[in-house]
Parts: structure tokens; sequence; C-alpha cells
């Protein structure tokens, strides 16, 4: 599966020069991880977040958009015939998306147009950017950087600026006190958040997302029991959970809620909570420029999700499903000119399951958790995420000495 | 990849640096205060780039981490909040042009005369080729817990008193 090497293949790539073969070999994992990963992310994730509020709420949701096989002339209603398939609402976002082209880009007089028009390009961006370094599977991750898990939080922090951009560009107040309160919230939170994602740092003793994957595959000691020996920790034994036991259940906890906070999502919504500034600094916003702003979000909270899987619930390298695809007595399958390993195959599912978890979890708690107010949001965090956070890294620490 | 990868480092390099000083430029003329303070993200993340492009990856997201995550947003928190500026300090007019050239040449002659006048072969300590650091954490690590140990702690310190120091004002007179 070298991506070098399959382009060679190409006839007359031999005459391309040197550093264009770089770029495009460079560019091409990046491009497919945008069009295999982050645009099904973005456009399921708005219909998933529709139906599952529905169902939790005892309402239908979306469930009419679907696919024409066949064009039987201009009718009042296609639903009923046969030629139709619904699909469950399942083409939905496309509907949206097409509905969302066809808006007005308005910029609000007065607004500063540039900065208004720059502001949701970097906050994708931003949430782009994370899927550079999140391992998907074996041999999927775009680039597994040595810094991989400081870089994640590092890129996660420019949405930040496009809120801020967006905030001031729209010249309203509603918009602006949202993007003050965005950055007061996140800025706040990002300590903990750095603080319990150095735990299984510590313990894995290594920045590199790969590393701290191949760790939670080894067995390891816990108060003088040897847990996860004889493969046992691809089972899922060897997460990062269950080592130096209670202190990552806190860690995992704590950077998760983290992670809501810089989402903005509920209860952790209030700069764009609208009860009280209209949508915050998304009110001015409208058509496709709205429209990024939340694949922006469904992509960031899907990169968040599969961090918190990777950081402590063993990604994509041990679990149950791993595991028990890890006995299938099949090591690669040929696909023309390249093999697919295996592992990729079991990787994929056992990533997809826990970050599919996590992601339904956010929706979960964004559906029946209340907004809070400011100054609990604040209180939360300075007051018990940050000393308890800064508790877990000393445990951790001290249980990394003691070989856990 | 042989000469390709000098060729595609130097391009990366010059795309970088093109981006850095263009964005200084903007952040230096730009009529707004407000378009100063957000051009400097494309100066922060060129600077970053050239960091990654010579190979000093840990350098490189410190600086996004530092100066975008932290000090771009505190600067342009500080303009926005600060609603008593007088309009004609809003759009930003340079006024000081001659003392502002003859700062900015004295600094760029002397850096320049520094870095040339540097015999770098003599130095063992200072890497030549990207390929040549390999991953830095660990050896940053390593020297900022061993040689450079009450520096790092001093700093830390350093940090500390300011932040108490930082809660005291901000928690003003009632206390």
């Amino acid at each position: 599966m070298n991506l070098s090497e399959l382009f060679g293949a190409i006839p007359g790539w031999g005459y391309v020069p040197a550093f264009v073969q770089m770029m495009v070999v460079g560019l091409v994992p990046a491009v497919l991880v945008v069009l295999a990963v982050v645009t099904p992310v973005g456009l399921l994730g708005t219909y998933a977040e529709r139906r599952w509020s529905a169902f939790m709420q005892d309402r239908l949701g979306p469930n009419r958009v679907g696919l024409p096989i066949w064009f039987d002339g201009w009718q009042r209603d296609y639903t009923n015939k046969p030629w139709y398939i619904k699909l469950w609402g399942l083409v939905q976002p496309l509907a949206d998306g097409i509905k969302l082209l066809g808006k007005e880009d308005f910029v609000p007089p007065g607004g500063d147009k540039l900065l208004f028009l720059a502001a949701p390009l970097i906050v994708f961006a931003g949430a782009l950017g994370m899927f550079v370094a999140l391992p998907l599977s074996y041999g999927l991750t775009a680039a597994d950087l040595n810094v991989g898990i400081f870089y994640l939080l590092a890129v996660g922090a420019v949405e930040v600026i496009g809120v801020l951009m967006a905030g001031w560009a729209s010249n309203n107040k509603w918009s602006l006190l949202g993007s003050m309160r965005e950055v007061a919230q996140v800025v706040a939170y990002e300590i903990p958040m750095a603080l319990t994602a150095l735990c299984p740092v510590l313990l894995a003793g290594s920045l590199r997302m790969g590393a701290i994957i191949e760790h939670q595959q080894t067995a390891y000691d816990l108060w003088g029991l040897t847990i996860g020996g004889e493969g046992l920790a691809q089972w899922g034994l060897g997460w990062n959970l269950f080592r130096a036991f209670p202190v990552n259940v806190v860690a995992i906890v704590i950077f998760y809620t983290c992670a809501l906070a810089n989402l903005k999502r509920a209860p952790f919504d209030l700069p764009e909570s609208e009860s009280e500034l209209v949508s915050g600094f998304l009110t001015e916003y409208s058509g496709m420029r709205w429209g990024l702003f939340f694949l922006g979000e469904y992509a960031a909270m899907f990169a968040l999700s599969g961090i918190t899987a990777t950081l402590f619930l063993g990604g994509w390298g041990s679990g149950p499903a791993y595991g028990a695809l890890m006995l299938v007595p099949v090591k690669e399958i040929p696909l023309g000119v390249a093999t697919l390993d295996w592992r990729t195959v079991a990787g994929v599912v056992e990533f997809s399951w826990k970050t599919c978890a996590l992601f339904l979890l956010m929706m979960n708690l964004r559906w029946t958790l209340p907004r809070l107010r400011l100054d609990q949001v604040m209180s939360l965090c300075f007051k018990y995420f940050v000393p308890f956070s800064m508790a877990c890294l000393l445990l951790s620490g001290l249980a990394a000495l003691a070989g856990a | 990849m042989g000469t390709g990868d000098g060729i595609g480092i130097q391009l990366a390099f010059f795309a970088f640096s093109a981006l850095a000083v263009g964005s200084a430029l903007l952040a230096a003329t730009a009529r707004k205060i407000v378009h100063s303070a957000f051009s400097l993200l494309a100066t922060f993340f060129g600077v970053a780039g050239i960091y990654g492009v010579l190979g000093s990856d840990f350098m490189a997201v410190t600086q996004v981490v530092v100066y975008v995550g932290g000090i771009l947003v505190l600067l342009v928190f500080g303009v926005l909040l600060t609603d008593r500026i007088p309009d004609e300090f809003r759009v930003a007019k340079p006024r000081n042009y001659l003392p502002a050239v003859v700062a900015s040449g004295l600094t760029f002659l002397g850096l320049a005369w520094a870095i040339t006048g540097t015999s770098w072969a003599r130095l063992p300590h200072v890497l030549r080729t990207p390929a040549e650091a390999g991953p830095t954490t660990e050896r940053i690590a390593r020297s900022l817990l061993t040689d450079y140990l009450l520096p790092f702690e001093f700093s830390s310190i350093l940090l500390l008193v300011v932040l108490v120091g930082a809660a005291r004002v901000a928690r003003g007179g009632t206390r």
C-alpha cells in the first residue's frame, strides 16, 4: 500500500518533476481523507442528529427524502410510488445542501466583508486539520506525526479565531457577545483538556498517536496483577481507561466534557444560546457559509470523539471488535495492484464503533441536559476540572513510574 | 527521493516565507487595526510552517499553540473589548515611518551580520539537514530536565507569580 509505488505504475510518471511528484503523493491522502471521511461525517452527522433527537422526543424527524429511481412526470407526492426508495430519509442532507447553495450569500451592511467571508473557511479548516493526524486504522493515518496529540489540540484551537472573526465581522452585538463567550469558554477549557490528554501520553511515553495505540496493545501490571497478558490486551484489557485504574476514568470524563465545551455544544452552547443571543456568532450567516460552520462542527465532533477513543479506549488497535476480527484466519486481502492488510479492516471496525458511540453520546447529552450559566461554566472548569486534571496528571506520572 | 527532496523542501520554505512576510506586511500596512490583528494569523502559520520545513516539529506546533491559540486570541480580544478607542485610532495611520524603517533595518542588518558571520561548521550541535534532526520532542524534554533545569524552574516560578498577580488584580478591591 505504498503510494509512491502506486503512482509509479502510471505510465509517464517518471517524466513528472520530482517536487510535483512529491506534492501529489503528499496531497492525495489529504484529499482522500477529506472526500472519504469528512464529507460523509458532516452530511450524515446532521441527519443523525435530527433523527436521534426526534426519536428522543417521540417525533419522526426527516424520513421522506429518498431516491427516485425512475422519473414518471412531476407529481404531488412521490413517496408512495413503487419506484421511489425512501431510504429512511437518508438523502435529506443532500437536499439541505442544495437548498443552502441556493440561498443568498448575504453580507450584513456595515460588516467587514473580507473577514465575514473568511471566518467560516477558517473554522472549517481548523476542523479539517485535525483529520491529518487522526489514526483511523492500521496504515490509515494521513500523517502519524511525532507530535500527534499536541498537533491535534493546537489545530483544534484555530477554530476560536474563526469564530472571533465571524462575531466581529457581523457588525452585530449578539454575534460579538456570542464570540466573546466562545473565546472565554474555549480558552478556559483547553487547560484541563490538555492536562488530561497528557495522562495517556505519560503512560505511553510519546506524543505520537501510533505509539499511544501500540502501548494499549500491551500487557501491564495493576496492583501486582498482570492484566492483558496472552493476547488479551488486544481485546481491550490494555486500554488506558483501565491503566492506573481509577485515575484515567476521571481523566476521560474530564477530557470528553472539555471536548464538548470546546465544540460549544449543549450544555455548553452559550456562544449561540438562541434564547438569549438569537444565534450568537451565527446570527448574520446564511446559505452555504452557515452550512460550513455546521460541517466544521460535525467534523470536529467526529475528530474529538476519535481522539477520545484513541487516547483512552485503545483507538483502532484494541477492543472487542478488533479482538474478534483478529481471530479470523486472514492476513491480507489482495486488491489488484495493492493488498489490504486485515488489521486495517479490523481497525476500521473497531475505531468506527467507538467513535460513533462517543459521537452519539454527544448528541444524547445535547438533547437531555439544560444549558449551563456562564458562571457555572467557569466554576466547573476552574474549581473542579483544573485541580482534578492536575491530580490525574500527577497520579498517572506515578503510575507510569510504577510501570502501568 | 534524492534531489526531489531538496527542491520540495526549498519550495515549501519559500512558500511559507512568502506567506509570513506578505501577511506581516499586511499587518503593518492594513488600515483597520482588526485586519492587522487577524493577518497575524497567516504570519504565525507561515513561521510555524518554516519550523516544520526545517525539521523542528515540536517548535512548529508550539508556535501554533502559543501564538495562534494564546497571543493572537488575547490580542484580538483586547482590540474588540476596548470600546473607548476614538475612531481616529481605530484606523491605523502609520506616523513614525522613519524611526520604524531605521529600527527594523538595523535589526535586519544585525541579524544578517550574525548569521553570515558565524562559522556554522565549527558548531557541532547545529544540525544541517532536517533529516539529521529526527524527532525533537524527546531531546527537548531531556535537555529541559537535565542541562537547563534551573532556567526551566525559574520560568515556571515566574509564570506562577504572574498567575497569582493576575488573579489578585482581577479580583480588584473586593477583598
